[in-house]
């Protein structure tokens, strides 16, 4: 036996040997973790553990006895193996594949907005490529800019797939792909179109995971710049409650500690009038949501109320949900809310013009910025939030400044919006929203005052992409969800559609984790970041002397001086909005034709919707039963069915264009009866005509 | 459930054939096509009235029907293509020899019908002439391009009328598939395949009862097979002639393989670009259907199978074992990481086996004959025929079928018929375009799965391009490096960027730009895409590069160190120089010189300028005294 094996006799059940060391195989799932979790940092492009994977970067190979030369995160262990990490060919593997990418690669760093982060420079740093001896024939392709989020720069991707598969798998949009092959690859929106023209609802998560600058977050600072130092604009500043967790990191301080002061110091060093929080706004949105809520309850209209403060949420619910808009929240995001009530209140008091008021928003989030150019958030032309940058943009901002951030004296935000219960700061993490509502509500709903004790929810706290409760308040039972990634959010909402599921309120955040874990949040080192920047949000909530949003006094302020009670016409004015169905894509619509082209006589058109909408309401299904039975009637030569693309009717879908008049929630027995009544009536006028002219005769 | 009776049929096929006294047999596979056999068949069908024995054709949708003693027919790819289009002329009553018509014209088609139809004459012109002895042979029996071959897999193509399932199962079709399901266990069907040692024929020569044991094994309520029909090698055209010629044999091999593996639903996935092919299976798996072949409880056992043909999306690398099942998702066709295999997580998701279309071409002849008859041919560890598709500087390319372990000289110069023109064998390439090269010290090795990998090479595909001493072997591996790099799907970086940067290398060694160190970073880079790549596209590509430099070197060398290339085909690398001794001052070359790159007053020796020389050649072309040459 000795003699045909050479493996180690050190190797129990469990237990592999990486580099001559025993290493416990553990609840690991490839044999990449193994080995990363005995101490050993394989570099890696395409592995990302919240993904598929993916087995295209070829870093991570190592040498197994008796095997040969494998990728890792493609193995799985087996008790047993030997396992070498860094032998004279993997190293070569390592050095070339880092050189040919450097080949091909837009080596720009000094002025790559990655530069910190960039993985392939840390690579080629680790790997000691001293020189590229290949030829370098850089071919530029053109930079998108379309998108107000997120920057497409295809001179610098390396093509693992990341982004692909975290919009795919994770957010279940699939915005962007692979297309062409071999050296031509590009990564791409479909039909080759900007990112700002197509389904991106700028979660801004592919920036998040690019290893390189090939995707970025679209950088704002130069306009802010701009308008701190113009004299005549007046710069009202809100942070959003993840920036204060988020923006430590950033500058190498441990995850989870808050930094507010320091971020309200900061800013006014750098010429901020006024420094306020989103927290207010998101105690503002709680009163409203929650009246909302209970109205909706009271009234017996449409449930589950869906929350409306994810600009990426309510996108999807645009595109892909048309017909669910009416259970969106009406409420406008806590960063609208905060904009429309500084610009209404700061014009009086201040006595200027909105356009005079510049509002920032301080933002862990990509979306933002998306959300602050919709014309929804215009008032009289000027917009609610002039400009919106992340936690990262504002630690740039703070570096540029010469500012040493850990040493900054903390100052005190302004009054009245700087005030906050800790209910308004919970919305920073997934569950938030939700258990500022239940705190809301549940007061409301059983008219007493809910002590200390009773404030927490645990069950909708945690990092589950998916979380339910059932809670009772006295009588009424409420049912709640809470749902971060976009695509655990369509699995619920289609559940909810089929009828599988039933709950009174659903809160949905895109990013997973919610907004601490937002694209514009500096990237997470490793999965316990995320939970100490959760743990973070719920110190907040607990050192605060307020826990329920609407004992927040300075919020009742504004409801006596302005807006006089949650839902009034005026709140409905400066707080809440309504959303409307969006196209997938720019591009490629059905030119519906002129109705002039139907002259009688001429062929009957039946053009089929069989647009992602309508084709899941039974469009392709449609177009086939029609083909059969103008094929079962022989009418073939009179009829023409045939499928299009999107009518812009999506709610209101299958849609069908019959003779260019379109026709909504169609069923087969509907149209097929207009086709025949439209067949026999035609009959009939040829008929007459041709006995016409044998009258004649 | 449908209860076939084979032997009914057969039976009704041959009394209907029994009045047949003969038929004449027109090759319509591709190559002969190409060559105008369309036309051919069209003046015979047209000339109908006038054929002794035929009074009259209909052309319906299974061929032409006529009324008499002989049949017009339309049959696959015989093998000869560049003899095409051939026309047999075969006798059912006489037992007489066939005649094998080569080259036949439309016009030619009169005289055929007189001769050899009306008196049993021959029409010597048209029959095969061997180049060299310059013998006539009126069968293609004795032609030696077949007199070497043993056809297995492609037995009856040529013969069999591929639209006709009838005619298939007259020549014992289906019996095999009945025999399996109703008399075999799974089991014992997969123990058999293992025993004739039969490997896969799409090039990796993974045992193919192996696999559909592994699937077998799986428990899984669906499984799939997967007919990999996506030939996408230049210059090969196995799979497609076995479709277009017997693609009822394909279908049986797969009706066996989803038995033994426990499948119950199929897919051919052939070439979009075959449109013949994707017809022809159409139109077998119709056929099937229709006749019980193919369905529910077929053979009257319990055993459930249908299948259908999906169209190639017109990419190489779909003829990876995962990418085409990428792309039957209709997902992108890129290869994903294995393990797991295919047999445990294939399509959809579910245990599939994949096979080439050959492979299962050749299943039906195991079963019927028995493992033991199939291992009488090829060598112990690669039993049984492989077909080649023979192409480049050899008289007689075509599509060959020969026992494995046959040596490169016996294919070359013995089916192929030598060099053509006086050349000389410099190098084959076999195994498609991520192949390798074989030397002339390789002639006498014997061809199987196991002797070719040795010296860098592959059966691959089964694509073999013979190469004579007029071409440049660099500029061989940078054609085959350009398809590759070409065909990569660009998900994994050594592919991607490797053969990239490997082609840029060839390309400036070829254009006289390279510089020290190429040769190095050539194989430095070969090296590491063969051993770091996704997938076998990549894991191969470097091949024909790694197997010319080993083989050529010098070369190689010469056009690095030298800047000169002996085969004298690079045309950045060629100097042009006038011989002092026969330039007789005419000025002739000077005046046409496009750059003006010859200096030389008249009745002076010319001189070329080497600086300004673009290498065109124009001046050579024009000396009366062949005082120019490329050196």
């Amino acid at each position: 036996m000795g003699e045909t094996t050479s493996r180690p006799a050190v190797t129990e059940n469990n237990t592999i040997v990486i580099d001559g060391r025993a290493a416990t195989i553990g609840q690991q799932r490839n044999l990449l973790e193994v080995i990363r979790s005995v101490g050993i940092n394989m570099p890696t492009f395409c592995y990302h553990s919240d993904l598929s994977v993916y087995g295209a970067c070829r870093l991570c190979v190592v040498e197994i006895q008796g095997i040969g030369i494998v990728t890792s995160c493609t193995t799985v262990p087996d008790p047993g193996m030997v396992v070498y990490t860094n032998t004279a060919k993997l190293r070569k593997i390592r050095q070339i594949t880092a050189e040919l990418l450097l080949a091909s690669h837009d080596v720009s760093c000094p002025t790559c907005p990655k530069t910190a982060s960039c993985k392939l420079l840390e690579l080629t740093t680790r790997l000691g490529v001293g020189t590229v001896r290949y030829r370098s024939k850089v071919q530029k392709l053109p930079i998108d800019t379309s998108s107000p989020a997120v920057v497409r720069n295809p001179n610098k991707c390396v093509f693992c797939g990341d982004c692909i598969r975290i919009c795919e798998e994770v957010q279940g949009i699939g915005a962007l792909d692979f297309a062409y092959r071999g050296s031509s690859i590009q990564v791409l929106p479909a039909f080759g179109q900007g990112l700002g023209e197509v389904e991106c609802v700028n979660c801004g998560q592919c920036a998040n995971v690019c290893p390189t600058g090939a995707l970025t977050v679209k950088n704002d600072v130069e306009r802010v710049w701009q308008a701190l130092h113009d004299p005549s604009k007046i710069v009202a500043v809100q942070v959003a409650p993840a920036v204060r967790i988020g923006i430590g990191e950033a500058f190498g301080l441990a995850a989870g500690e808050a930094y507010m002061g320091q971020i309200s110091a900061a800013l006014r060093h750098m010429g901020a009038s006024y420094v306020y929080d989103t927290a207010f706004a998101a105690d503002l949105t709680v009163l409203e949501e929650g009246t909302e809520f209970l109205n909706r309850v009271r009234a017996g209209e449409r449930l589950p109320q869906f929350t409306s403060c994810c600009p990426a949420w309510v996108k999807l619910v645009e595109q892909r949900y048309p017909d669910m808009l009416e259970n969106l929240s009406s409420c406008k995001s806590p960063q609208q809310m905060l904009g429309s009530v500084v610009k209404h209140e700061l014009v009086k008091e201040l006595d200027k013009m909105p356009g005079d008021i510049f509002v920032l928003s301080v933002m862990p989030c990509t979306a933002k910025k998306f959300e602050a150019t919709r014309p929804e958030f215009l008032t009289g032309g000027n917009p609610d939030v002039d400009a919106v940058i992340t936690t990262l943009e504002l630690a740039q901002m703070v570096r540029e400044a010469g500012l040493d951030f850990a040493s900054l004296e903390p100052d005190r935000l302004d009054m009245p919006f700087g005030f906050k219960s800790g209910a308004g700061v919970l919305f920073g993490a997934t569950g938030g929203v939700a258990e500022a509502i239940l705190r809301f509500a549940g007061e409301s709903l059983t008219k007493r005052r809910m002590n200390i004790n009773q404030l927490e929810f645990h069950q909708v706290r945690g990092l589950k992409d998916t979380k339910e409760a059932s809670i009772d308040f006295g009588d009424v039972k409420l049912s709640v969800a809470v749902v971060s990634g976009l695509a655990a959010a369509q699995r619920l909402v289609d559940d909810v559609r089929a009828g599988r599921r039933q709950y009174d309120i659903v809160e949905v955040m895109a990013c997973p984790g919610g907004c601490i874990c937002g694209a514009g949040q500096p990237p997470l080192k490793d999965s316990s970041a995320r939970v100490a920047r959760q743990q973070g949000i719920y110190r907040i909530d607990t050192m605060l002397q307020m826990h329920k949003s609407q004992e927040n006094p300075y919020l009742q302020q504004l409801y006596t001086n302005v807006l006089h009670e949650p839902g009034s016409a005026v709140a409905h004015d400066l707080l809440h909005t309504h959303y409307r169905p969006r196209r997938r894509t720019g591009a490629y619509g059905a030119d519906l034709p002129a109705e002039e082209d139907y002259s009688e006589g001429d062929i009957i058109r039946v053009e089929v919707c069989v647009g992602t909408n309508c084709h899941i309401r039974g469009g392709h299904d449609l177009l086939h039963k029609l083909i059969d039975h103008i094929d079962s009637t022989n009418a073939g030569h009179l009829v023409d069915v045939s499928p299009t693309f999107c009518h812009e009717l999506c709610d209101k879908g299958p849609t069908v264009c019959l003779n260019g008049e379109i026709l909504e929630r169609c069923t087969f027995e509907e149209v097929a009866g207009k086709i025949d009544r439209e067949l026999k009536q035609r009959a009939n006028r040829s008929s007459d005509a041709t006995g016409a002219v044998q009258d004649e005769r | 459930m449908t209860v076939v009776n084979l032997a009914e049929i057969a039976e009704k096929t041959r009394q209907r054939i029994a009045g047949i006294s003969y038929r004449v047999l027109i090759c319509t596979g591709t190559g002969c096509i190409a060559g105008g056999a369309e036309t051919v068949y069209d003046k015979f069908i047209g000339m109908a009235g006038a054929i002794p024995g035929i009074d009259s054709v209909e052309i319906t949708a299974d061929g032409c029907k006529s009324a008499g003693t002989g049949v017009i027919s339309r049959t696959g790819c015989h093998g000869l293509c560049q003899k095409g289009p051939l026309v047999i002329i075969q006798p059912l009553d006489t037992g007489s020899e066939e005649i094998f018509y080569c080259r036949v014209t439309p016009e030619d088609v009169p005289e055929i019908i007189d001769k050899s139809i009306g008196s049993g004459d021959v029409v010597e012109r048209l029959l095969y002439r061997d180049a060299e002895s310059g013998r006539v042979y009126r069968s293609s029996r004795e032609i030696p391009f077949y007199a070497r071959q043993k056809r297995l897999a492609l037995v009856d193509c040529g013969h069999v009328e591929p639209d006709s399932i009838d005619d298939y199962i007259m020549r014992g079709g289906y019996a095999a598939a009945r025999r399996a399901i109703t008399q075999m266990t799974p089991e014992n069907v997969c123990d058999e395949i293992i025993a004739s040692g039969l490997r896969g024929r799409g090039g990796a020569g993974y045992p193919t009862g192996r696999k559909w044991q592994a699937a077998l094994a799986n428990s899984d309520d669906i499984k799939y097979v997967v007919a990999n029909g996506d030939e996408g090698d230049p210059g090969a055209f196995m799979d497609r002639s076995l479709m277009e010629g017997d693609p009822h044999r394909v279908l049986e091999g797969t009706v066996i393989a989803a038995y033994a593996a426990g499948a119950g639903y199929g897919y051919f996935y052939v070439r979009a670009e075959y449109p013949l092919a994707v017809q022809r299976m159409r139109r077998a798996i119709k056929k099937a259907r229709q006749a019980g072949m193919l369905g529910k409880g077929l053979f009257g056992s319990r055993f459930d199978f249908d299948c259908e043909v999906v169209e190639g999306a017109g990419a190489f690398v779909c003829g990876e074992t995962t990418a085409i099942l990428a792309s039957i998702e209709g997902k992108r066709g890129m290869p994903r990481p294995r393990p797991p295999r295919t047999t445990k997580r294939g399509l959809f998701g579910k245990p599939t086996v994949v096979n080439n279309v050959e492979t299962l071409g050749t299943v039906r002849t195991i079963i019927e004959k028995g493992a033991a008859e199939f291992r009488k041919y090829g060598t112990r560890s690669s039993p049984g025929t492989k077909t080649f598709a023979l192409t480049g500087h050899v008289l007689h390319s075509g599509l060959i079928e020969v026992p494995l372990g046959i040596t490169l000289r016996e294919i070359v110069y013995d089916i192929g018929g030598g060099i053509p023109d006086g050349g000389k064998f410099k190098a084959v390439q076999i195994g498609g375009p991520s192949g390798g090269c074989l030397g002339p010290e390789h002639l006498d090795m014997p061809l199987d799965f196991d002797s070719l990998p040795r010296v860098g090479a592959m059966v691959g595909s089964g694509g073999i391009v013979v190469i004579d001493d007029s071409a440049c072997i660099v500029e061989i591996a940078r054609f085959f490096m350009e398809f590759t790099q070409h065909e990569s799907c660009g998900k994994c970086i050594p592919c991607r960027e490797g053969t990239k940067q490997m082609l840029a290398i060839l390309q400036d060694i070829v254009e006289g730009k390279s510089e020290p160190g190429d040769l190095e970073l050539l194989v430095e880079t070969a090296d590491v895409v063969k051993t770091a790549s996704l997938c076998g596209l990549g894991g191969s590509a470097p091949n024909p590069v790694l197997s010319t430099l080993k083989l050529f070197q010098s070369e190689y060398l010469a056009h690095v160190d030298r800047r000169y290339c002996p085969a004298g085909v690079c045309v950045a690398l060629r100097t042009y120089t006038i011989d002092p001794s026969l330039c007789k001052g005419c000025h002739r070359c000077s005046m046409k010189c496009p750059v003006s790159a010859i200096e030389g007053d008249k009745r002076e020796i010319h001189r070329i300028d080497v600086a300004k020389c673009t290498k065109c050649g124009i001046c050579a072309g024009l000396c009366k005294f062949q005082a120019i040459a490329a050196v």
